[in-house]
């Protein structure tokens, strides 16, 4: 039996990683508080009581400004970034790009701490607006990787092609390049969608009082009588991620298909 | 036939990409509906000179001019020119009907005018009932014909290639051949043709200009190319050609008295043999299909030299010969027509070869 010990550590790798998931929704449709087995019986009320908590309505409506907010700014700073690295050549391009890229690798922790040293120095209020500041910083990053590679298969000759046919730069870019690299757009925005949203460090920072969703769901964890109701939200937020994955990868499977290019596999 | 109007006209064209020296002094005219092919290695700078036309390559100094105009004072977008790209430069997401019709968006046309012309063009590349197809669902050879009938629709007064056959393969490359020649011939307007491929060039053009290193060494039509190279280079370029080591003996107006080695003495025509004076460590050129191979019987019609067959390559209907020719190190290569009645000739075999005078070119 070649492989069967690598059969079982790749079962007991997934059991690992999924099994605490499938928990989730197992215990937001039990009927008792406390989270242990045996389950004691079907019940919606956790869902139920969902709906009547305004403080988590606030936190909700606070993660999903800065999460909007957030990937159409690093988004439309990415393009901008991703164009000019896979087209033009300028004297510092490679420490530039890698300056830009280094929030990928650095600790969040060391991100927020200095960023609120900084907005407490210059006397700035902790606001929604100062978690999307942090939020750009460490989604634009994940942005331009995604965008540097669709901006990058794009063939030259297509933009020389629309130029010497009478287009000017400016509509070559709209009818030519935007459409062609519109998938890895669209990727860009969900990817950084998704980090802006789940989140914690910088928005524990950097949040003031306008707590964020990761922010409220921790604090939650202190009474034991919310955490059952922490499960429900739990299980909303995962069907969630799954149909955003579907969408994102449906755009990108669309615009694989619209190019003619191969599959390559997906951006996650 | 003749004194066809200036269509392109470049004038001591000189590029640097940095200290890189690309294009070192181009000076040329393109008529008016020739086809014309820039001919080269790859970094001979072709695609360079070619792309200074279309208005991607901004020049260092000199002048392009065409159809009498400084092309520096127009944008690429705005030159009476239109390119076919080696990539064909398809845009993936458009069907081939958007495509084609892509140049036209700014003509103001109304919807049937401008299917009408739409349709012209596809029929003109053998296109016809392909506008709905997504470009990206094409061959090679569509994808070609498509990117021909985008860069045309515009009626441009000069159509640029850059090596668009290089992606086909060799049966649909010679198909495509011959139907840019037949198209030229139907539009009438001015091709000029870059590619690497000398065997392309001298099939498609009505002349070549052959480049090495950013510089123009010979521009010729294809014939005079080929028989009365002007360099040693381009004779090595263009085709196959021997080379003996021969020394002049006498340099008149009207030819030389050389003295080649293995072939012995003879006279070349002035046509052949660029004025320069006596003198040893000249060569003399000359084309395998020039030299037979004369067997039991026949007679050289002018001069013949004995050899023996090192190497026999068999094509079917040609057979390469290396033949060492007495006196001579290193062997010629000569090609025959394969006849019914004369079997391929074994490797060591005593052999004569006939050659003639005239067929010999001598580099200084």
């Amino acid at each position: 039996m070649r492989g069967g010990w690598f059969k079982v550590y790749t079962l007991v790798y997934l059991v690992f990683l999924f099994a605490p998931i499938i928990l989730l929704p197992m215990f937001a449709f039990n009927d008792a508080t406390v989270i242990a087995f045996p389950l004691s019986g079907f019940s919606t009320k956790w869902f139920a009581a969902l709906a009547d908590d305004p403080p988590l309505h606030d936190a909700v409506r606070n993660s999903l400004i800065i999460a909007v907010t957030t990937s159409i700014l690093s988004t439309t700073l990415a393009v901008f970034a991703a164009r000019a690295s896979t087209r033009y050549r300028f004297p510092g391009k490679a420490g530039l790009m890698g300056l830009i890229m280094l929030p990928l690798v650095l600790p969040e922790i060391i991100v927020a701490v200095s960023l609120l040293a900084v907005l407490l120095g210059l006397g700035v209020n902790l606001s929604i607006l100062t978690v999307i500041l942090g939020h750009v910083l460490i989604c634009t990053p994940f942005c331009i990787a995604i965008l540097s590679s669709a901006f990058q298969s794009l063939d030259r000759s297509l933009e020389e092609a629309a130029y010497d046919l009478g287009e000017t730069s400016f509509s070559t870019f709209r009818l030519i390049i935007l459409p062609l690299v519109m998938p890895g757009i669209i990727s860009s925005l969900l990817i950084s969608f998704t980090i802006s949203l789940d989140e914690f460090i910088i928005a524990f920072f950097l949040a003031g009082t306008q707590a964020t969703l990761p922010v409220y769901i921790f604090s939650q964890f202190r009474f034991p009588q919310a955490v059952p109701v922490i499960m429900a939200l739990g299980t909303i937020l995962v069907c969630l991620s799954i149909v955003l994955l579907c969408i994102a990868e449906f755009f990108r499977r669309r615009g694989l298909a619209r190019s003619g290019a191969k599959d390559t596999g997906g951006f996650l | 036939m003749t004194a066809k109007p200036t269509m392109i006209e470049f004038r001591d064209v000189q590029k640097y990409y940095g200290d890189y020296h690309a294009l070192r002094g181009i000076n040329a005219s393109i008529r008016a509906g020739e086809f014309f092919s820039l001919l080269g290695p790859s970094g001979c700078g072709k695609t360079t000179l070619l792309r200074t036309i279309a208005g991607f390559e901004d020049i260092s100094s000199g002048a392009v001019l065409i159809d009498g105009k400084d092309a520096a004072q127009i944008p690429a977008n705005k030159r009476p020119t239109n390119m076919v790209f080696q990539s064909y430069a398809i845009f993936p997401h458009l069907t081939v009907e958007e495509n084609v019709g892509f140049g036209l968006r700014r003509a103001g046309l109304d919807k049937a005018e401008m299917g009408r012309r739409v349709g012209d063009a596809l029929a003109m590349v053998g296109l016809t009932g392909f506008g709905k197809r997504a470009a990206h669902a094409l061959s090679g050879g569509q994808r070609q014909r498509v990117a021909l009938a985008r860069a045309l629709i515009l009626k441009p007064k000069v159509l640029l290639l850059d090596e668009p056959l290089s992606a086909l393969d060799k049966k649909m490359r010679e198909l495509m051949q011959v139907e840019l020649i037949k198209l030229q011939r139907h539009v009438g307007i001015t091709f000029i043709l870059v590619t690497h491929d000398q065997e392309e060039a001298l099939v498609m053009s009505d002349r070549i200009a052959v480049m090495f290193e950013g510089q123009i060494a010979q521009l010729d039509d294809p014939e005079t190319l080929y028989r009365r190279p002007k360099t040693r280079q381009v004779a090595d370029f263009i085709g196959t050609m021997n080379f003996l080591p021969a020394t002049v003996l006498s340099d008149t107006p009207d030819g030389c008295e050389v003295e080649v080695a293995g072939l012995g003495r003879c006279r070349i025509a002035a046509d052949q043999a660029p004025p320069g004076g006596n003198g040893q460590d000249t060569v003399v050129g000359f084309r395998p299909e020039t030299l037979t191979i004369l067997y039991d019987g026949q007679a050289a019609p002018e001069r013949e030299t004995p050899g023996k067959v090192e190497e026999v390559v068999y094509y079917g209907d040609m057979t390469y010969y290396d033949v060492k020719l007495d006196g001579v190190s290193a062997a010629v290569r000569l090609s025959m027509r394969n006849v019914p009645g004369r079997p391929v000739l074994d490797i060591g075999t005593r052999a004569r070869v006939a050659w003639s005078p005239d067929a010999l070119v001598l580099f200084r």
